[in-house]
C-alpha cells in the first residue's frame, strides 16, 4: 500500500467524492484560491471550479447556516471551518439546526452535511488551541468522527459525505503531515467501529485522533518494560463503539483513556463511566484518565508542552496501575 | 480523653494483620505500656501496648479479623468516661449523625466540654467507622475471583495501591492454598501439615528473593584465634548476661564495617538506592515454627557489651514469642549463624528489601600454612550474599576483606 499523508488522504477523499457525485461541493474561508489554511483543498478549485469550491466571508455562522440550507435542498455540502475554535461562532447552526432539523420535521427532511474542522495547537494560545469534541459528541443528531490515521481519514470522510446525517469531521492540525499506508481505490470506513491498533494483555489504552499516536508510542516503551498494552482507537466519538473496549478490559482488567482535551467532562469521563458499568466485576484498578492540564492553553512553548499529555504521562499512570 | 488504639505496622512490609487475642476486656482498666492485645502478623505474634492509661472502652475489631494497618481496633478512655462510648456505639449503629435517635447523645456531647466528645462529633469517628466497619478494600475482579474460589477476603493481604487486594493477591492466595492442600497423588494421602504463618511467609519471601534478586556470593576464611582469645579474656570477668558470643563479635564487626560500606546497608529501588541512615542488624533465630529475623537497632552506636546484652534478650524474647513491635521492624542487613551446629560453610538467601546477608559458619581448629610450616589456627568461613543490582564482586570482596581485618584484629572492636 502506498504511503500518504493525512492531508493527501483527505484531499483524495474530497476529490474522488466530487468526481463521483456532482452534488458534492466545498465552502469555507480560503478553501478556493488559497487552497485552505492547512493546504488540504489546494488545486481543487482548478479541477472543479468556483461553483463547487467556494470561498466565503469570515462568517462561520453563515458558512454552516448556508451549508445546512444547501443540504436540506438536496446538495451534499462540505463546510470547512478553519479551526474547531471558530465552530463556537457557528454553534447555534450546528446544535439547533444541523442536529435537530431531521427530528423536528418528522423525519421528512435530511441534512447530509459534513463540517470539516481541525482541532490542535502549536503556539496558537488559549483561544485557538482547544478540543471541543466532547461537546459535539454529547449531541443526539450528530455524528462525530475523529480519525487518527490517513487510511481512516480517507475512508471515514467518504463515509461522511455519503451519509444522510450531519457529520462533525474533526481533523487535527498536528496530524496533517503524518504518513500512513492508504489503500488504493474507493473504500469507506463505517461509523461506530472502534479498532484495536495494537494487541496486548496487561492494560487497555483507549484513545483517538493524535493521542492514538501518543498512546502507541507509550505502549512501545511499556513493552520494553514487559507491560503489554492493548491500544484501541475509537475513531468515531458518536456513535461510540464500546464493545471492543469491554472485551479488552475483561481480558486486561485495567483501562486508561488518553485524550487531548481537559478530562473534566471530557470523552474519558463518558468512557470511564461505561466501563465501570459494563465491566465492573472485571476491574482490578479504577479507570484512569490522562488529558490536558486544566488551564487555558499557555502561549509559551515550554508551558504549552507541560499542559499537554504526552507518552511520559501515559507511562507513569500505567505503571502506577499495575 | 479517648485514645484510639491503632493496628501498628510491625515490619517494613506489613500492610495488614489480625488481633489474635484481646488481653483486656471492655471496661477493664489498662495502664500505659501494658499489653492490651496480641497481633498476628505474617511473621509472629506480637503484643501491642496501651499508649494511654484508662479503661478499654471499646473493642472495635474482633480477634481473627484481618484489617489494614492504621485501622482503629479499640478505644481507651478515662475512667468513668461513658459519653464517648455511647457516641461510638450510636455512630456505629447509624452513620447519620442527624438521626433523631442520636439527639440525646448529641446533647450530652454539647453539654460536655470534653475534647474527645467534640472530636467524635466533628466527624473523626465517622472516618474511623469507614476503617473499622469491616469493609475490605479489594478490586472488583479480586472480589469476583475470591467469591468463585470460596476464599474469604479477610484472609488475604493486599499489595495494590493503598493496600487494595488486587487480582494477583487472590490468585496467589488460591494457588498457595491448593499447593498446600493437594495430595501428591491419589491414593497416597499422607498426613497433611498446614503451614504455619511463618512458614508461609518464608516460602513467599524466599521464593520472591531467589527468583527476583540476582545473588552472588563471596566466601572468606577468617582467622579467629585472636578473637577467641579476646573473648575468653573478656568473659572471664563479665556478668552472665553480658558474656560475649562469637556471634556478638561478628555483629559488632559487621556494623562497624557497614559504616564504611554503606551500599551493603541499602535497598534497591528500581532507579535508585535507598541508603539507610541506621544500621539495624537482623539476626536469624531458629524456632520450631520457622525462622525469624528479629532486629538489633543502631548496632554501630553500641558497645560490644551492649550488643551482647541486647542480642541475648532479643533472642530470648523471640524464642518465647514475646517480641515487641520494634523487634520485627527496620532491619537493614541480616546475619545468619549456623556455627553452633558445626556447619563448615553455607550461603544464605537475601532478606528483601535488604542488599546483603552474611552466612557465618563454625569456628574450627584447622591446619593452616604459616610461612613454610603447617600450624593450627581457629578458622571461620563467612559467606556474603549480595544483590548484584546494588554492588559488584570487587566491592563485596573489599568489604569482606575489611570485615576479616577487623575480626582478625579484634581489639579494634573495643575502641568504639
Amino acid at each position: 500500500m502506498p504511503l500518504k499523508t493525512y492531508r493527501d488522504a483527505i484531499k483524495e477523499a474530497l476529490r474522488e467524492e466530487m468526481q463521483r457525485d456532482e452534488r458534492v461541493f466545498i465552502m469555507g474561508e480560503e478553501v478556493g484560491v488559497w487552497g485552505g489554511t492547512y493546504a488540504v483543498t489546494r488545486g481543487l478549485i482548478d479541477e472543479f471550479g468556483e461553483k463547487r469550491v467556494r470561498d466565503t466571508p469570515i462568517a462561520e455562522a453563515v458558512i454552516v447556516g448556508a451549508a445546512v440550507g444547501a443540504a436540506m435542498g438536496g446538495l451534499r455540502p462540505i463546510a470547512e471551518l478553519m479551526t474547531i475554535n471558530f465552530s463556537l461562532v457557528a454553534i447555534d447552526q450546528i446544535v439547533n439546526n444541523a442536529a435537530k432539523i431531521h427530528y423536528m420535521f418528522g423525519g421528512n427532511i435530511r441534512v447530509p452535511l459534513v463540517i470539516r474542522t481541525p482541532a490542535g495547537w502549536g503556539q496558537l494560545a488559549a483561544t485557538h488551541s482547544q478540543s471541543f469534541e466532547a461537546w459535539y459528541a454529547s449531541l443526539p443528531g450528530l455524528i462525530v468522527a475523529m480519525p487518527a490515521t490517513p487510511a481512516d481519514a480517507k475512508g471515514m470522510l467518504k463515509a461522511a459525505i455519503r451519509d444522510e446525517n450531519p457529520v462533525m469531521f474533526i481533523e487535527h492540525a498536528r496530524l496533517y503531515g503524518v504518513q500512513g499506508e492508504v489503500p488504493e481505490g474507493d473504500y469507506t470506513i463505517p461509523f461506530g467501529k472502534s479498532e484495536i491498533k495494537r494487541a496486548g494483555k496487561d492494560v487497555t489504552i483507549i484513545s483517538y485522533s493524535r493521542m492514538l499516536h501518543v498512546s502507541l508510542a507509550a505502549a512501545e516503551q511499556l513493552a520494553a518494560e514487559g507491560i503489554q498494552a492493548e491500544v484501541i482507537d475509537l475513531r468515531t466519538l458518536r456513535p461510540l463503539d464500546m464493545e471492543p473496549v469491554y472485551e479488552s478490559v475483561r481480558k486486561t482488567h485495567r483501562a486508561i483513556v488518553v485524550e487531548e482535551d481537559w478530562v473534566t467532562c471530557g470523552m474519558g469521563a463518558e468512557i470511564a463511566a461505561r466501563i465501570g458499568k459494563e465491566t465492573f466485576d472485571y476491574l482490578d484498578a479504577p479507570v484512569e484518565r490522562v488529558g490536558a492540564v486544566e488551564v487555558p492553553m499557555p502561549y509559551a512553548k515550554n508551558l504549552e508542552a507541560l499542559a499537554l499529555p504526552d507518552e511520559k504521562s501515559v507511562i507513569e499512570v500505567v505503571r502506577a496501575m499495575l | 480523653m479517648a485514645t484510639n488504639v491503632l493496628l501498628p505496622a510491625l515490619g517494613f512490609d506489613m500492610t495488614a494483620g489480625a488481633v489474635a487475642r484481646w488481653l483486656k476486656k471492655e471496661g477493664e482498666a489498662v495502664k500505659q505500656g501494658e499489653a492490651i492485645a496480641e497481633v498476628d502478623t505474617e511473621k509472629a505474634t506480637v503484643e501491642i501496648p496501651a499508649f494511654a492509661s484508662g479503661v478499654l472502652q471499646k473493642i472495635l475489631v474482633p480477634p481473627g479479623k484481618n484489617v489494614p494497618v492504621g485501622t482503629v481496633i479499640g478505644i481507651i478512655g478515662a475512667v468513668g468516661e461513658q459519653v464517648v462510648t455511647s457516641v461510638i456505639a450510636s455512630t456505629f449503629a447509624s452513620l447519620s449523625v442527624n438521626s433523631a435517635k442520636q439527639s440525646p447523645t448529641r446533647e450530652l456531647g454539647i453539654a460536655s466540654s470534653h475534647p474527645s466528645t467534640r472530636f467524635a462529633r466533628s466527624g473523626a469517628l465517622l472516618a474511623m467507622t469507614e476503617d473499622g466497619s469491616g469493609w475490605v478494600k479489594a478490586s472488583p475482579v479480586a472480589r469476583n475471583i475470591a467469591e468463585k474460589n470460596g476464599v474469604p477476603l479477610a484472609d488475604i493481604v493486599g499489595t495494590g495501591p493503598g493496600g487494595r487486594i488486587v487480582q494477583r493477591d487472590v490468585e496467589e492466595f488460591v494457588a498457595r492454598k491448593s499447593l498446600t492442600l493437594s495430595p501428591i497423588r491419589k491414593g497416597d494421602e499422607g498426613e497433611v501439615v498446614q503451614l504455619t504463618r511463618i512458614r508461609q511467609t518464608i516460602a513467599r519471601r524466599m521464593t520472591e528473593s531467589k527468583t527476583t534478586v540476582p545473588h552472588f556470593y563471596i566466601t572468606f576464611d577468617i582467622h579467629m584465634t585472636n578473637a577467641m582469645q579476646m573473648r575468653e579474656q573478656l568473659n572471664a570477668l563479665a556478668a552472665d548476661d553480658e558474656k560475649i558470643s562469637v556471634n556478638d563479635l561478628v555483629i559488632a564487626a559487621v556494623a562497624r564495617t557497614l559504616k564504611k560500606w554503606r551500599m551493603f546497608n541499602a535497598s534497591y529501588r528500581g532507579d535508585h538506592l535507598e541508603m539507610h541512615a541506621a544500621i539495624n542488624i537482623a539476626i536469624a533465630v531458629a524456632r520450631e515454627d520457622g525462622l525469624l529475623t528479629p532486629v538489633l537497632h543502631d548496632v554501630d552506636k553500641k558497645t560490644l557489651k551492649e550488643i551482647a546484652r541486647e542480642a541475648r534478650a532479643l533472642a530470648e524474647r523471640t524464642r518465647a514469642n514475646k517480641m515487641r513491635a520494634e523487634d520485627l521492624a527496620g532491619g537493614t542487613f541480616t546475619l545468619s549463624n549456623l556455627g553452633m551446629f558445626g556447619v563448615q560453610e553455607f550461603s544464605a538467601i537475601i532478606n528483601p528489601p535488604e542488599a546483603a546477608i552474611l552466612a557465618v559458619a563454625a569456628v574450627r581448629k584447622t591446619p593452616v600454612v604459616a610461612g613454610d610450616a603447617v600450624g593450627i589456627a581457629q578458622m571461620m568461613k563467612a559467606t556474603l550474599s549480595v544483590d548484584h543490582r546494588v554492588a559488584d564482586g570487587a566491592q563485596a570482596a573489599q568489604m569482606m576483606r575489611d570485615l576479616k581485618m577487623l575480626l582478625e584484629n579484634p581489639v579494634n572492636l573495643l575502641l568504639d
